[in-house]
């Protein structure tokens, strides 16, 4: 029971991870009907921008890291990243709104490999290694079950974003043009919303959220690669259709849910086959029911 | 410039390439006659994969799958039963459609981006299935290794040159197959199918059998390059079987113009034999195909040489307008 607990506490934070960046996945699918292959290298490219700018600032070294310093990695990693995801948008997506449904997808895989290629040139093809100080290392026991906390971090911090997005979304003005677009660009843009600019917003939004799963990602296992964005991402659009794609809560279920199976699955029954676990789930679903758990409004999609 | 390739005729391309195919290998080295090995290899991929994405439309992004199946098959029953390489390839063709009858069956009602996502899942399974040795039969992740050559009439093809000739004529065989195949009742259904499933279905054309049948093909081919494949390297791990692998597949077809066969070959070229042209920059290559990748889509989407259907059906049916630039190359 005790080593049962443990293991979904483990699930639990590697599945807020996943659905971080389910968040931005979902998020585009729900407004352009675009896999964007490219939003698992912006988590990348969050992580490596994190350990950039942790060796710049010469974190961790000696002592852990401030609050204040920390809070600045995340500030630079997640702006940049938006920024990025606004650039990729312009330059790969815009110009082929009205395209076939082939093109697109093309353009997104060739944006993901142009990022990952430049990861890769700019740092080199090995692991790169955060500092071990970051982040103390302290750790609680409850009921037998050991919590760090990075875990906890990662988990409030996730939590915190998605409670900050959902308000966004359904509270807001903003949020209710997000909506709209969602349904329909021709009407929403009717009713007086710049398209185009609800669609950048989208895309600051997403691989933000992405960048900072990136650096939790980076300072909670010490050590990334340029692969990584393909090996998360694969997995956090795995939990965004789980939960129904273009849902966002669903998006954030299908993380959890899907961190916490991964975990009991690599537990359980062998570590080797933990990465093959995602990919039945992501073909049982779409066999069985495509709308995922939490979606109803894609049903005509498929 | 589009006019004035169209002023000659095309037996004249045909004869040319012919010749050209026959002399190359007499031109050069042992190293370009591998390069041309290589193209020959993914070039039957691609007209593999060109069956399903570019005449039925489904979108197959786990083609590397039915590579892999083929080539295990030949690299497994040839180390432990020692049956000659080129006995096995019906057999790898066989077991890869068999594979692709199982998987498909259940999927193609699925459509679009989600056909899309399931075969990669497909594809990352059958990888991650062959690094995990079920049975200790696929050698974990270092492969099998020690995969005999093949022999034709007492020759054992081992030289770069003699594989020339047996790739060259493989993909030659699955051109003129495909070429048939394109013209047939069950090109036009395919066809048929890929403008609009319901329409077909409506005229009588049985469509879950039509989708399942280009994917069998498909696959089938797909288990052919494996085949070859396997005894060309001599040892096969599930590393040359990534997903990276199928988008290469993927854009092999789109670059080149999906749906048409010229267009493979060119899509095929420019993916492996302009690279290494520019070996200087080899590091940075891949940087550039991506780039490349995005900057076809948005100027030339239809592809390098496309065939006339898709000429338009690439663009936007809804609106009626030219998908962005389709119009400066007319």
């Amino acid at each position: 029971m005790q080593e049962f607990l443990q293991q979904v506490v483990n699930g639990l934070t590697v599945g807020s991870v996943y659905s971080l960046v389910a968040l931005g996945y979902t998020m585009v699918y729900g407004i352009l009907r675009l896999i964007n292959f490219a939003h698992g290298e912006m988590f990348m490219v969050g992580s490596y921008l994190a350990l950039s700018t942790v060796s710049v600032l010469g974190m961790g070294q000696v002592a852990s890291g401030s609050l204040g310093g920390i809070l600045l990695v995340f500030l630079i990693s997640m702006t940049a990243v938006a920024g990025l995801g606004v650039l990729v948008e312009r330059v790969a997506y815009r110009p082929l709104r009205r395209a076939s449904r082939l093109a697109p997808i093309v353009s997104a895989l060739g944006a993901s490999i142009f990022l990952q290629n430049a990861i890769m040139l700019i740092y080199g093809t090995r692991f790169k290694v955060f500092p071990e100080k970051l982040i103390p290392q302290i750790s609680w026991e409850v009921g037998g079950v050991k919590i760090t906390l990075m875990r906890v971090v990662i988990l409030v911090v996730s939590l915190l974003l998605m409670a900050a997005l959902y308000t966004l979304v359904q509270k807001t003005q903003l949020g209710a043009a997000i909506r709209a677009c969602a349904l329909d660009h021709d009407t929403a843009r009717l009713m007086g919303i710049d398209v185009d600019r609800i669609v950048s917003l989208v895309f600051i939004i997403g691989p933000a959220l992405g960048a900072a799963a990136g650096v939790m990602v980076g300072m909670f296992y010490y050590q990334i690669n340029f692969v990584i964005g393909w090996t998360y991402g694969i997995r956090a659009f795995t939990a965004a259709i789980l939960g129904g794609i273009g849902n966002i809560p669903g998006a954030m279920l299908g993380g959890l849910i899907l961190g916490v199976l991964e975990t009991l699955g690599a537990g359980y029954i062998s570590p080797g086959w933990k990465d093959a676990i995602s990919f039945f789930l992501l073909i049982l679903i779409l066999i069985v029911r495509p709308t995922g758990i939490l979606g109803e409004r894609v049903a005509e999609k498929v | 410039m589009d006019r004035y390739l169209k002023a000659i005729p095309p037996r004249a391309w045909y004869v040319a390439a012919g010749l050209l195919l026959v002399v190359y290998p007499f031109l050069t080295n042992d190293y370009w006659i591998d390069v041309a090995n290589f193209f020959g290899i993914y070039a039957m991929l691609g007209l593999s994969l060109n069956i399903i994405v570019g005449y039925a439309g489904l979108f197959n992004l786990g083609h590397a799958a039915f590579y892999a199946v083929g080539a295990y098959t030949t690299a497994i029953i040839n180390t432990t039963f020692h049956v000659p390489i080129l006995w096995l390839v019906p057999l790898s063709a066989l077991t890869a459609a068999g594979f692709a009858y199982l998987i498909a069956r259940p999927i193609l009602h699925l459509r679009g981006d989600y056909l899309c996502i399931v075969t990669i899942g497909f594809g990352e399974i059958v990888r991650i299935t062959l690094v995990n040795n079920p049975l200790g039969l696929t050698g974990g992740p270092n492969g099998v290794l020690g995969i005999g050559r093949p022999s034709l009439f007492g020759l054992i093809i081992k030289q770069p040159l003699h594989f020339y000739f047996l790739i060259w004529a493989f993909v030659l065989l699955i051109v003129l197959g495909t070429k048939r195949l394109e013209e047939s009742r069950i090109g036009r259904a395919w066809n048929y199918i890929r403008e609009d499933a319901l329409a077909a279905a409506a005229m009588g054309i049985d469509v879950a059998r039509m989708k399942l049948l280009a994917f069998v093909i498909g696959a089938a081919l797909a288990g052919v390059a494996g085949n070859i494949y396997a005894s060309k390297m001599a040892v096969i791990s599930p590393d040359s079987f990534t997903f990276w692998e199928s988008v290469v597949m993927f854009s092999i077809v789109v670059l080149g113009g999906v749906g048409s066969i010229p267009g493979i070959l060119v899509g095929t070229f420019g993916m492996f034999v302009l690279p290494e042209l520019f070996r200087g920059f080899s590091s940075a290559r891949m940087l550039v195909f991506g780039a490349a990748m995005i900057a076809m889509m948005i100027f030339r989407p239809q592809g390098l040489l496309p065939s006339q259907r898709w000429r338009r059906a690439m663009v936007d049916e809804t609106v009626g307008l030219p998908a962005a630039g389709l119009s400066k190359t007319s």
